[in-house]
């Protein structure tokens, strides 16, 4: 076959680790791998070209390399990974619009496979348990990265329609949580104290990073198109979650949370827009019936195991709660000593 | 003793280690160091002295023998003190003598130990330093070792040395000990849970309480062996949520959740407060999907909390019914959440689709809030049932009808008004005034004690249709009358049957 492929977002986390395995993988031949900023990480044996996605450069990127699978990594959730909401808009909006007009123009491009998200269902109480791939939001997410997926999924579909001759795979996936990555979910879950909304308990779906990056080969090696949700099995409640990586979370009325927000934006603790919050609420589930099905692909994590692999690995962050209570001070820690000192009989 | 040692600012401290040995005149020495006290205050020299010889530490000490002191010790102390005050005034010799004669009233009871008299110097150096000495932290534990060390404290003469040394090995040990003997007792249970703090809190707690709970049983004549296991039930329930062991399906269903609060919470509403009599069990399959359609009714919509617990209770297969809910109640924050983990989940044709996928037992209350909200002089009458959305489900997944019919959901809140008004401002779908409701506050939410009827009907077939069955609307709608003629039938018989609305 020999193919070469083009990996945007090759810095972070999920898009780097991709390069890396794709190289190993005998159907490629070669990998490019695109970004603004230099990979923090080795990426085998794939070339790095420092080239910004929201330039028309891209355009002589795809067509010198003879690129004919362009994958879609460079949708950024989070606006401090980005540098701000302004620029997380512009690569996630602009960034897209560009690259697909690049490979609309290039005629070596034969498949596009785009990392979406679940975001794109948005989260509200009149939700069905579970969104299969044809539904759609029943309130559209306002702001932040759901705004933005929904405009890039749009964008494809527009490309879709211009190009009927790519095969394009849109990858829906649920909150990736793992050991390694670092997304808003997993500094939400990090916190020392997690809020979660007053009177709810959200229904919360999650996928390994280990089962990202080998969907996303697969959708990369493979030949299935469409839109598929992927999702580990199973729902953990946000109680639970919150049990499991054993913090002590505290509830916050919904009118609250829009402060707290901005509080731990301000500390640089999370970086959670009014979207998240409400997801935090509502929650949302994916039915994963095309990902076995159609897309062939199962799993390794269910939802629970992946949050458990991801609850591994910071409780070791947090060695033990008397010591941590002291060293982070603040509410855990006066939670703590309040509710645990006395009872363990200090006398 | 450390308080003779604390003295040795003044010019004769090898003096007072023997004077101190002698248990019997230990209240002289309480004298002296009244005076010492004194004069301590003008000589800012001996102070300064005190603390290049290290004294200082030794006597921040000495005050913690005195504040952590038992309390008898206490009470001696202000008496001497009392004595002391004036005795300070006068000569030294006055002081020594009127600690002399409150010597032997205290003398027996501080014989046994050296603490008591420590007290009384204690708390004014410790007052007095307290600008620009901090108060050591470990105070509470280093007096009880201390106190102990005090009474082990070497009276020989030349015992000076070894006092210093004593009292720095005490220094040393203040800190540490505390963790001793406490970290044993904690420590397995919180290996053993791998918890935070609250866990082995908890537990401690709930242990502590359990011995008393058998003692309390005992009394009241219950086995304390069946109180024991409710405890060890509670201890487990809590312990697997507190560590979020326990699996949500899909719809947010908490089984643990529902098996442990839900229905045991209802189960006395249940039995003891509508006395609920169930018929037409039999009609409820064993396993696979059906679809239970009821009348709603009662203003706040705890009908459809009975017939779920009948059907668990009742049903000799204990099946949960999945009850479909609108989206207010998901919009709820806490009733919300409470209705999902009970098995709720929103009514749309998306999720009874999936919940017959599953071969479930759905329940659907298809006259929605037109039901629960309508005028008491309604009672009975049966409301619009939607659109028919609950038949074309049950059509599309063939699964059976079951009419139900609940009496006695009607008189527990008699609704005689409405404020709609309140109800506007609220986004509610009504506001209801009862008999009792505005007027006696919360209390009017207590539903009355009505005795109810749960009828579940012969099972209306809906296989033999065809899935496609389900697209054609006059079908439905003709099935949609049918089950709506049934309920209100089989109503309208129960009430003839029922002697009255509360027995």
């Amino acid at each position: 076959m020999g193919k070469v492929v083009l990996v945007t977002g090759v810095s972070r986390y999920v898009g780097g680790v991709l390069a890396r395995r794709l190289v190993a993988d005998p159907s490629v031949e070669r990998v490019i791998g695109v970004d603004v900023i230099p990979p923090p990480r080795d990426l085998g044996g794939a070339e790095f070209i420092r080239a910004d996605i929201r330039n028309p450069m891209i355009g002589k990127v795809i067509a010198q390399g003879d690129v004919d699978t362009v994958v879609h990594a460079n949708v950024i959730a989070t606006p401090t990974f980005a540098g701000g909401r302004t620029p997380q808009k512009e690569i996630n909006v602009i960034g897209t619009m560009q690259l697909l007009a690049a490979c609309q123009k290039a005629a070596t491009v034969k498949r596009l496979v785009v990392k979406s998200t679940a975001a794109v269902y948005g989260s509200t109480p009149r939700d069905p348990a579970m969104f299969t791939e044809e539904m759609s939001a029943k309130r559209l997410p306002s702001s932040g990265f759901g705004k933005d997926s929904i405009e890039v999924e749009g964008y494809v579909r527009g490309f879709a329609r211009r190009r009927p001759d790519t095969d394009i795979l849109m990858l829906r996936f649920a909150n990736i949580i793992g050991p390694r990555i670092r997304t808003s979910i997993t500094d939400y879950f990090n916190l020392p104290v997690i809020p979660i909304p007053l009177g709810y308990d959200a229904r919360l779906q999650f996928f390994h990073e280990d089962d990202a990056i080998a969907a996303l080969v697969r959708g990369v090696t493979g030949s299935a198109t469409g839109v598929v949700n992927l999702a580990g099995d199973g729902v953990l409640t946000a109680l639970q979650a919150a049990a499991i990586v054993r913090r002590p979370f505290v509830m916050v009325p919904m009118a609250a949370a829009g402060p707290i927000g901005s509080l731990g934006k301000k500390f640089g603790l999370l970086d959670f827009s009014p979207d998240q919050m409400s997801f935090m609420a509502y929650g949302r589930g994916m039915d994963t019936t095309a990902m076995r099905e159609s897309f062939g692909f199962n799993p390794s994590f269910s939802t629970r195991a992946a949050f458990e692999d991801y609850a591994r690995t910071v409780t070791p962050v947090v060695p033990s709660f008397d010591a941590v209570s002291g060293v982070l001070g603040g509410v855990v820690g006066a939670a703590q000593q309040v509710l645990g000192r006395p009872t363990r009989g200090k006398h | 003793m450390a308080t003779t040692k604390s003295n040795t600012p003044n010019p004769t401290p090898r003096k007072k280690a023997p004077v101190a040995s002698k248990r019997s005149s230990a209240a002289k020495s309480v004298a002296k160091k009244a005076t010492t006290r004194k004069s301590a205050k003008p000589s800012t020299l001996a102070a300064g002295a005190a603390r290049a010889s290290g004294e200082r530490a030794r006597r921040r000490s000495t005050p913690l023998l005195s504040t952590a002191a038992a309390p008898e010790a206490t009470m001696p102390a202000t008496s001497k003190k009392a004595a002391e005050r004036p005795a300070a005034r006068n000569a030294a010799s006055a002081a020594s003598q009127s600690a002399r004669k409150s010597a032997p009233k205290s003398a027996p009871k501080s014989a046994t130990r050296a603490t008591p008299r420590a007290d009384v110097p204690a708390p004014v150096p410790g007052t007095k330093r307290a600008a620009h000495r901090p108060r050591p932290t470990a105070r509470a534990k280093a007096s009880s070792k201390a106190s102990a060390q005090a009474g082990i404290r070497p009276q020989s003469p030349r015992a000076k040395r070894a006092a210093d040394e004593a009292a720095r090995r005490h220094l040393r040990v203040a800190a540490p000990p505390e963790p001793t003997p406490r970290t044993p007792s904690p420590d397995p249970t919180a290996t053993q849970t791998d918890m935070s703090l609250p866990v082995p809190g908890i537990e401690e707690l709930l242990s502590a309480s359990i011995a008393a709970m058998r003692i309390a049983a005992q009394g009241a004549g219950i086995s304390p062996e069946d109180v024991e296991h409710k405890i060890a039930a509670v201890l487990a329930y809590v312990r697997r949520r507190i560590e979020g062991d326990y699996s949500v399906d899909e719809f947010g269903y908490d089984e643990h959740f529902a098996e442990n609060v839900v229905f045991p919470m209802l189960r006395p509403i249940y039995r003891k407060w509508f006395r609920v009599e169930v018929r037409g069990l039999e009609n409820i399959p064993d396993e696979g999907g059906a679809l239970i359609v009821s009348n709603h009714s009662g203003t706040v919509a705890i009908d459809s909390l009975m017939v779920a617990q009948a059907v668990h209770d009742e049903h000799p297969k204990h099946r949960v019914m999945r009850a479909l809910g609108a989206d207010l109640v998901f919009q709820t924050p806490v009733l919300g959440a409470f209705a999902r983990r009970g098995g709720s989940t929103l009514a749309t044709t998306h999720d009874v689709d999936r919940l017959f996928q599953k071969g479930e037992l759905v329940g659907v209350f298809p006259e929605g809030f037109k039901g629960v909200g309508k005028p008491f002089k309604e009672r009975y009458k049966l409301q619009r049932f939607g659109r028919g959305g609950f038949v074309a489900a049950a059509l599309k997944a063939g699964v059976p009808i079951i009419p139900t019919s609940v009496v006695g959901a009607e008189e527990i809140a008699p609704i005689i008004g409405n404020m709609s008004t309140i109800a506007r401002l609220f986004g509610l779908p009504y506001a209801p005034i009862t008999p009792t409701f505005p007027l006696l506050g919360p209390l009017g939410l207590i539903p009355l004690p009505s005795k109810w009827i749960i009828e579940f009907g012969a099972p209306i077939e809906t296989a033999s249709h065809g899935a496609a069955a389900a697209d054609d609307p006059m079908l439905v709608f003709d099935l949609t009358d049918q089950v709506r003629e049934t309920i209100q039938q089989t109503l309208y018989s129960l009430l003839m049957q029922r002697r009255s609305v509360f027995f």
